[in-house]
């Protein structure tokens, strides 16, 4: 379990977090939403111990993350898995040490069978081809990029998923296919999600509860159909910011919101959570997207 | 009137120079620390120290040896200027062998390196840290230090003092090859003076600047890189403050340097 209890951070004047609560529980996909520079991956990124709170408290598993010494902060972070919005794979080296990297285990790690076997199998479960493990990161694309970032997070099975605006910067397809990526790896690996975004329809799809961060706090928590039903006029205003982006998207792909005409407004539901073929939808494009089952 | 907000600002300024000045301190104090502590994780530093160790200094060699024999070559010239006619030719031996020795080759290496090995240091892990690199590291329970920072350091360890050696070697042969064009210097006069002057010290003294100058080539651009924040414009700060950082250290440790091991061996 993912506690954080009353965390404040500011970076010199700017307070970024001011008494967040925010809990996952075990097994659970909860989706942090809010817009873009409002703080949610500096939340996230307390959860891993990349950032120290300034006050309150970061418990994962009943550990507090902040006090944990060294050892203990390594022995917890390869318990989880932390995807970075732009990948963060290491450009020096191939998609193949990237993924090895992610093997946790130190004897593993030196077993080079073992690493095959795995990192084929991370491939695998992204929807990739094997033979993306000689590429460079400079070779792949911004889609395929995040796939190999994920790979690299599942490699060492990790207990808890963090994501990072996994979909930020994806064109509609390429965030579906991620989008249903999520979902399955939840469903193949069942591990604990935290889903950090600021689109609205992907959160609503791969996540048991949402979260709205806004101004410093935590302004919202439930289920899609209770944020849905909020009146609060924040959550109102960031769902709304939405909805001109989920029309043109549910028109073109029928996919996400369906939203009927009301003449007093427009009317969301929730899309239903299904588990779909993550395979890109247009083969080839991706050199690789094709792959895989 | 305006002696109260310009004494206000003043502490504001000393108090924001002395906490960043603290702050730097502190950081480079565990840094440091983390260093040491990485030695003993041999297994992760070594492989990667072996391929750095090569790519500097195979990929340096060049750029020394080409500064050290034009060093060697004004040495010789310049010491024909000012020696000609007024004392023996064979002076002119110990001139070209100790200034490359004792100044020339380690100074002018390191502060060469300290722009080509430095500044890359601080560019690679500046990159690393604003594209999140060095936290998916961390994240993954590895340290940057010894996967990162640790052979570089200790690459540059390896390679600038034989470097150094190779510098000092190349500058005292082209120099000989032009004071015996230019000067009419023979070999045997050469040899006389260089053996007159020489003194077992002076290479040692050559091999220890060689070594403090590796440290501050690799450890203050391999620190302010780690340390970088804001995006591109801050890796380019980072690499224009690592060159002139490691640079002013090694003058710094080169006065020092001297003053102790020649200044006391009189």
């Amino acid at each position: 379990m993912i506690e954080l209890r009353k965390v404040s951070k500011r970076f010199l004047e700017n307070v970024v977090l001011d008494g967040v609560d925010f809990m996952v529980r075990r097994g659970e996909t909860v989706a942090l939403l809010g817009p873009s520079g409002v703080g949610k991956s500096v939340l996230l990124k307390h959860i891993i111990g990349l950032i120290k709170p300034d006050s309150g408290e970061v418990f994962v598993d009943g550990l507090s993350v902040p006090t944990l010494r060294r050892q203990e902060l390594s022995e917890l972070r390869s318990r989880i898995g932390y995807v970075f919005q732009n990948g963060a794979l290491f450009d020096s080296m191939d998609v193949f040490e990237n993924i090895r990297l992610g093997i946790t285990n130190q004897d593993q790690y030196s077993d080079e069978a073992y690493c095959e076997q795995r990192v084929r199998e991370c491939l695998r479960l992204v929807n990739l081809q094997p033979d993306v493990a000689k590429k460079l990161p400079s070779e792949l694309s911004g889609g395929m990029r995040k796939r190999v970032g994920i790979a690299r997070a599942i490699a060492g099975k990790p207990t808890y998923l963090l994501y990072d605006e996994p979909t930020s910067g994806l064109d509609p397809v390429n965030a579906d296919v991620i989008d249903s990526l999520i979902e399955r790896l939840q469903q193949e690996i069942g591990v604990t999600s935290v889903v950090v975004t600021h689109d609205v329809r992907g959160s609503f799809r791969v996540a048991d509860r949402i979260a709205l961060l806004w101004q410093a706090k935590i302004r919202a928590v439930g289920t899609a159909e209770q944020i849905l039903a909020s009146k609060d006029p924040a959550v109102q205003q960031f769902l709304e910011r939405d909805l001109e982006m989920a029309v043109i998207h549910a028109d073109a792909t029928g996919i996400g919101y369906r939203v009927s005409g009301a003449e007093d407004g427009p009317e969301y539901r929730v899309p239903e959570k299904r588990i779909t073929d993550t395979r890109h939808p247009t083969p080839g494009t991706e050199g690789g997207g094709e792959g895989g089952n | 009137m305006t002696s109260v907000p310009f004494a206000l600002d003043l502490r504001r300024h000393v108090g924001r120079w002395t906490l960043r000045t603290a702050g730097h301190a502190g950081r480079f104090s565990f840094l440091l620390l983390d260093l040491v502590r990485g030695i003993l994780e041999w297994r992760i530093w070594l492989p990667r120290t072996i391929e750095q160790t090569i790519s500097v200094g195979y990929g340096s060699l060049f750029i020394v040896l080409l500064v050290s024999g034009f060093a060697g070559a004004v040495a010789s010239l310049q010491t024909g200027y000012q020696f000609t006619g007024q004392l023996p030719l064979y002076v002119a031996g110990g001139v070209i062998v100790e200034s490359m020795i004792l100044e020339l080759g380690p100074v002018l290496s390191g502060l060469i390196l300290a722009g080509r090995i430095g500044a890359r240091y601080a560019a690679e892990l500046g990159s690393m840290r604003v594209t999140e690199q060095i936290d998916a590291l961390e994240s993954l329970g590895r340290s940057p230090v010894t996967h990162l920072l640790l052979p570089r350091i200790l690459a540059g360890v390896l390679a600038i003092p034989a470097l150094v050696m190779l510098a000092n070697v190349t500058g005292i042969v082209v120099g000989y090859i032009t004071a015996t064009s230019s000067l009419g210097l023979t070999y045997a006069d050469f040899e006389y003076g260089a053996r007159y002057f020489f003194k077992p010290l002076d290479l040692w003294y050559s091999l220890i600047k060689s070594y403090a100058f590796a440290l501050s080539v690799t450890v203050i651009p391999c620190y302010i890189g780690y340390h970088t924040q804001q995006g591109a414009e801050g890796v380019g700060r980072a690499t224009t403050q690592s060159v002139v950082a490691s640079s002013v250290t090694i003058l710094l440790f080169d006065t020092i340097l001297t003053k102790l091991i020649l200044g006391t061996n009189q």
